[in-house]
């Protein structure tokens, strides 16, 4: 009992409250800072004594572009042009996307000194490990850009729609998913195991090896499969990336004056934008009930690991 | 005086589970075995502490101390009761968490300082006086891998003697370092607490507690058997001073 607490410095302290209130997406946002420091920390380590470092996370993306590049002028059909940027506009989405599945799934139990120890927002490290996914992703589109100028690229407003829409998408429904798994997989262990394999079915469900004009004629025999990998906005993702680097590269010639047109009826679903947006929304919808269902496992997180 | 923290009523069990696998559940199922019992670390504790106050929680190993520690700082939650506290709560707990070996002491000051809950302007300007208190200007800029484990741990305090807070957590924190560097320490802790921080200290160190404390709270398997002055814990405790070195 000093003199030296006055009724002000009482009044700063503010009322008395529960320590755990200081939960949920709202205080990550709120410890930017913290965040920052984390996925500054990880992609650091990540390059920790090598002598290319971050030279790194270009070189190999370039490489495989490279290769995409001659496998597909020698060995795939050659009816379809620009078969290398079909092939990495989706790539980038499924790096992504696989990325944010695995390691989110990690993100929890590979900080458990921290969870046991500090009262922190443990949402932070779902979405720490979303944040170092998307700076990995970075160099991804920049390789695929300048792959765009040296095929030649004519893209449209809607491209740049396209590609905005592909990218919240794929953050959005990325946050969720690594929100969700890694609080269970703090419950259920074999979550990071599953999603191994789940990651290997999703490689071969969108059109990213394949194109959806390959798919499109068998979908079609079966309405609901149709609907279902219309719908799965991963695919949606991905076809959107499409629409915004691949098709946007179709040679002009005098038989096809409007190669975007011809391009979109022949390689995209039909209404693909319409569609996602309402994916979008609900992708909003599910990271709100990301957050309800990490609230409530979280609680016992320290007991558990 | 305004009241700094409010327990009421907190119990915290475990379940103790060694089922675990697909297989041993089928076997336990099937033979009707429950695998699973639950402990209860922490029972029906309360007690008030005023802002400005301190208070020593002690018992044996096991007692249910560090849980109730963990239930106050707001890592785990209670099963029943409520915990209530005003301001910040930081403090010696757990120093170091967060520390990576390949991040030199400078980046470890920054992360450390940050997941402590400090802001980016209050580390610049505590950051000085954390590496003059840590004696590791020399070191600073070196990866905390080649660190000795006293270097770390001098970092490690440092960092977190300076966390801005209104209640102060310590847990058994002066049982490590060099005789200079504890003394160090706990003029430090003097100085906050004669600053008018409140504190929770555990430990085992019935001198330290009586110097450091006003009150003091006796657990036995997660019971209080004693609330009242510090002094007089430590004689329901019932240590032996002669037993422990005097810091």
């Amino acid at each position: 009992m000093t003199a030296t607490t006055t009724d002000r410095e009482i009044r700063a302290m503010g009322p008395l409250q529960n320590p755990r209130t200081a939960r949920g997406l709202r205080f990550v946002f709120k410890r930017r800072y913290l965040l920052w420091l984390l996925v500054r920390k990880e992609v650091k380590v990540r390059y920790q004594g090598s002598l290319i470092g971050l030279g790194w996370s270009y070189i190999q993306p370039l490489v495989r572009f490279c290769v995409y590049y001659f496998i597909a002028n020698l060995i795939i059909n050659h009816q379809t042009p620009n078969r290398a940027l079909h092939i990495f506009s989706g790539m980038v989405i499924m790096q992504f996307f696989s990325t944010c599945l695995s390691a989110g799934s990690k993100a929890v139990i590979k900080n458990k000194s921290l969870v046991r120890k500090i009262n922190m927002p443990r949402e932070m490290f779902p979405v720490a490990s979303v944040a170092v996914s998307l700076y990995n992703m970075f160099p991804m589109y920049v390789v695929l850009i300048i792959g765009e100028f040296v095929v030649g690229w004519h893209p449209d407003a809607r491209a740049g729609l396209a590609a905005l829409l592909a990218f919240a998408i794929v953050v959005v429904y990325g946050l969720s998913m690594a929100i969700i798994l890694s609080a269970a997989n703090v419950y259920v262990r074999d979550t990071a195991n599953a999603v191994e394999v789940i990651n290997t079915v999703l490689r071969w469900t969108a059109p990213v090896i394949y194109t959806y004009s390959t798919i499109a004629p068998k979908l079609a025999y079966h309405p609901w499969i149709n609907q279902l990998y219309i719908s799965n906005p991963f695919n949606a993702a991905v076809m959107l990336n499409n629409r915004a680097f691949w098709i946007t590269s179709f040679p002009r010639t005098a038989a096809d004056p409007d190669p975007i047109a011809t391009g979109t009826v022949k390689e995209l679903p039909p209404h693909l934008f319409e569609r996602s947006l309402i994916i979008l929304v609900a992708g909003f919808v599910l990271l709100g009930l990301a957050q309800l269902i990490f609230s409530r496992l979280e609680g016992r997180f320290a007991d558990k690991l | 005086m305004a009241t700094a923290m409010i327990v009421e009523g907190v119990t915290k069990s475990f379940k103790m589970s060694n089922s675990n696998g697909l297989k041993r559940l089928t076997v336990n199922a099937v033979k009707g075995r429950h695998h699973s019992s639950t402990f209860t670390a922490v029972d029906n504790v309360s007690f008030k502490l005023d802002v400005g106050g301190s208070i020593g929680l002690m018992g044996l190993n096991g007692s249910g101390k560090s849980t109730l520690l963990k239930l106050i700082s707001g890592v785990m939650d209670p099963d029943s009761g409520t915990v209530l506290a005003r301001g910040k709560i930081a403090g010696l707990i757990e120093v170091g968490a967060g520390f990576h070996p390949d991040l030199t002491g400078r980046e470890n000051i920054y992360l450390n300082g940050a997941i402590l809950g400090m802001s980016q302007q209050e580390i610049q300007g505590k950051y000085d006086e954390i590496l003059d208190f840590s004696e590791m200007e020399k070191y600073v800029e070196g990866t905390v891998r080649n660190y000795s484990s006293g270097m770390f741990m001098r970092l490690a305090f440092a960092v977190a003697v300076h966390t801005h807070c209104d209640i102060f957590l310590m847990d058994e924190m002066l049982a490590v370092g060099d005789q200079p560097f504890r003394r160090k320490c706990m003029k430090k802790i003097l100085e906050l607490k004669a600053d008018g921080k409140t504190m929770v200290y555990v430990s085992h160190n019935a001198k330290q507690v009586v110097k450091l404390c006003d009150l003091g709270l006796v657990l036995s398997s997660g019971k209080v058997s004693f609330f009242g002055e510090a002094s007089e814990a430590v004689k329901a405790l019932d240590y032996d001073y002669d037993d422990e070195d005097d810091d």
